[in-house]
């Protein structure tokens, strides 16, 4: 836990979004689900992009080539993961202190997430491992990763208008990607007994667009993305 | 014969929300659209553009996803999220809130008028359909509330010319009704579609019914007359296009006028197939006669066809847009 005073340098960081995934790991090692270190086993061969794993714990490493400014990366999946990644932190810490009691890590509700990127169709896949057998969590979980990557991505996107982003026009300032991706979240095949019906339930925009309405689910769906521990 | 879809105009129909359903006028002068920012819009032509005529705002809570004319053209119902159904009345150029059919569980998908005028169809997230009836007083009174599929039911359409009625649902099914002894049965189950059927429509005479699907195909039924003549009926699948789309194919519509099948793809196209008229009827064979592959920047989640003039299409999207489109077939 941070004192006060790192409480109040952390949001003038968060303001300043001078953070970066170093500092951020130095501070808060096991923050959350959502973090940590990739496994990047692919290149810039995007048509046979490797899937990305998160982990609990450990580091990612950046090489000179990435803090070189000057040189110019081309993009891959590695740019990408960036994006969802370092967004999602900045999300994720900017919510730190918001105060909700309940956090998917808290609740030991999910073990891996897995994304994949296929920059020939313009997708990201975002695989999940429930550890709970009931249906109703998994979905609840599935749109709660689906929530937060469309408000961590910096689009045009609306919240409960749609989840279906198109690859557009990317600048190349990391301040300011612009993404269009389509995002398909579903279930790790294999380590649910209803992952078909929760996928499709996922899948159906028509449903999770009317979930979304639902004020009181879009509360819980809020809660589950905060993080209470970092 | 060269077939191509040109853009006649684009709308800016619901701002910062999506546009989920379009509807023409029987007289096909005005363009109902409605959306996630709870609105119905009614369009209409002044001189070469399209504008906005009326906003209906306040009639529900939540989204609307769902918009149908009555056949004389003076009444317009929706469908909502927020579990009612909405009859509007058009009086001059305004349009007044009748009614508010309620009785559905939860979200309301689909809402549509019987060709006599008389009978509304709903159906819902809460797996039924209702039947309603309306008298010469603007009443209405459910007559009917049918629990045919297993799952969300997410389209209802009625037959052109006979009082039938056809449902499609996330259980991948297709029911077909009639009424016997004042009483709505599902009379046949389509099975076929390996995924949710979005939505369904029949052709001009209403001897077939094409049906789309999350599975990313298009089926044609074709009604079959059974052995014993009455009782149930007998619908097969004569004929599924497969490999034209993308994604979830969410709308399909059959020109009364010219035949041609318009549809509309989560992959953002919009493509119109047309029928080979030499093949046989038990098996029609369609082919792709036009399509717009970035038909909208998002999920196209309707098409409609314009009833009074051949090949003017309407479609909208997630991004929130109306398109107009003109379907020619130049010589």
């Amino acid at each position: 836990m941070l004192t006060s005073h790192q409480q109040e340098v952390f949001c003038e960081e968060v303001a300043r979004k001078q953070l970066d995934s170093r500092w951020l790991n130095d501070q808060f090692h096991d923050y959350s689900w959502l973090k940590t270190s990739c496994k990047m086993s692919g290149s810039s061969q995007l048509e046979n992009a490797n899937p990305v794993i998160f982990q609990r714990s450990g580091e990612r490493q950046q090489t000179a080539a990435e803090e070189d400014e000057d040189v110019h990366d081309p993009i891959d999946d590695r740019e990408i993961f960036d994006i969802l990644y370092k967004t999602t932190q900045n999300d994720l810490l900017m919510l730190y202190f918001a105060n909700h009691p309940l956090s998917l890590e808290e609740l030991n509700v999910v073990e891996q997430v897995r994304v994949q990127v296929n920059d020939a169709d313009s997708t990201v896949s975002v695989e999940f491992t429930p550890t709970i057998p009931h249906c109703s969590m998994a979905t609840l979980i599935g749109l709660s990763i689906k929530v937060k990557l469309l408000r961590s991505l910096p689009s045009r996107f609306k919240v409960g208008s749609g989840f279906t982003i198109k690859r557009s026009h990317l600048c190349s300032s990391n301040e300011t990607w612009f993404f269009l991706i389509q995002i398909d979240v579903h279930i790790t095949p294999g380590t649910h007994a209803s992952e078909a019906a929760v996928n499709k339930q996922l899948a159906d925009k028509e449903r999770v667009a009317a979930a979304l309405e639902n004020s009181s689910l879009l509360e819980v769906v809020n809660q589950c993305l905060t993080s209470r521990s970092l | 014969m060269k077939e191509a879809i040109s853009l006649v105009h684009k709308l800016s129909a619901h701002p910062d929300s999506r546009c989920w359903f379009v509807s023409w006028s029987p007289n096909g002068a005005l363009l109902a659209s409605c959306g996630g920012d709870k609105a119905i819009r009614i369009w209409g032509q002044e001189g070469d553009s399209w504008v906005c005529k009326n906003v209906l705002q306040d009639g529900h809570q939540r989204t609307v996803r769902k918009v149908a004319w009555s056949p004389c053209g003076n009444y317009l119902a929706s469908a909502s999220f927020d579990a009612t159904t909405c009859i509007w009345k058009k009086k001059n150029d305004d349009f007044e809130s009748l009614t508010v059919l309620e009785g559905h569980e939860n979200e309301v998908k689909c809402v549509a008028w019987a060709p006599s005028g008389t009978l509304l169809a709903t159906c819902s997230r809460d797996k039924s359909v209702w039947v309603w009836e309306v008298d010469e007083e603007d009443e209405y009174e459910c007559v009917t509330v049918v629990n045919s599929h297993t799952q969300d039911v997410k389209h209802v359409v009625w037959h052109p010319t006979q009082e039938l009625l056809a449902s499609a649902s996330y259980d991948n099914n297709i029911c077909i009704y009639k009424e016997e002894d004042d009483d709505w049965e599902c009379r046949a189950t389509l099975q076929g579609h390996t995924s949710t059927v979005w939505s369904l429509c029949f052709d001009a005479t209403g001897q077939r019914l094409a049906s789309c699907s999350d599975d990313r195909t298009v089926k044609i039924w074709k009604e079959y007359p059974t052995e014993a003549g009455q009782g149930d009926l007998s619908w097969k699948c004569v004929c599924t296009l497969s490999g034209y789309h993308g994604r979830t194919v969410y709308d399909i519509a059959w020109c009364r006028l010219t035949g041609a099948l318009a549809t509309a793809c989560g992959d953002d196209g919009i493509r119109v197939f047309k029928e080979d008229l030499t093949a046989h009827a038990d098996e029609p064979v369609f082919s792709l006669a036009a399509q717009v592959k970035k038909a909208h920047s998002q999920d196209v989640n309707c098409v409609a066809w314009n009833p009074k003039e051949a090949g003017l299409l309407a479609s909208c999207s997630d991004d929130g847009d109306i398109a107009i489109w003109r379907f020619q077939e130049e010589d």
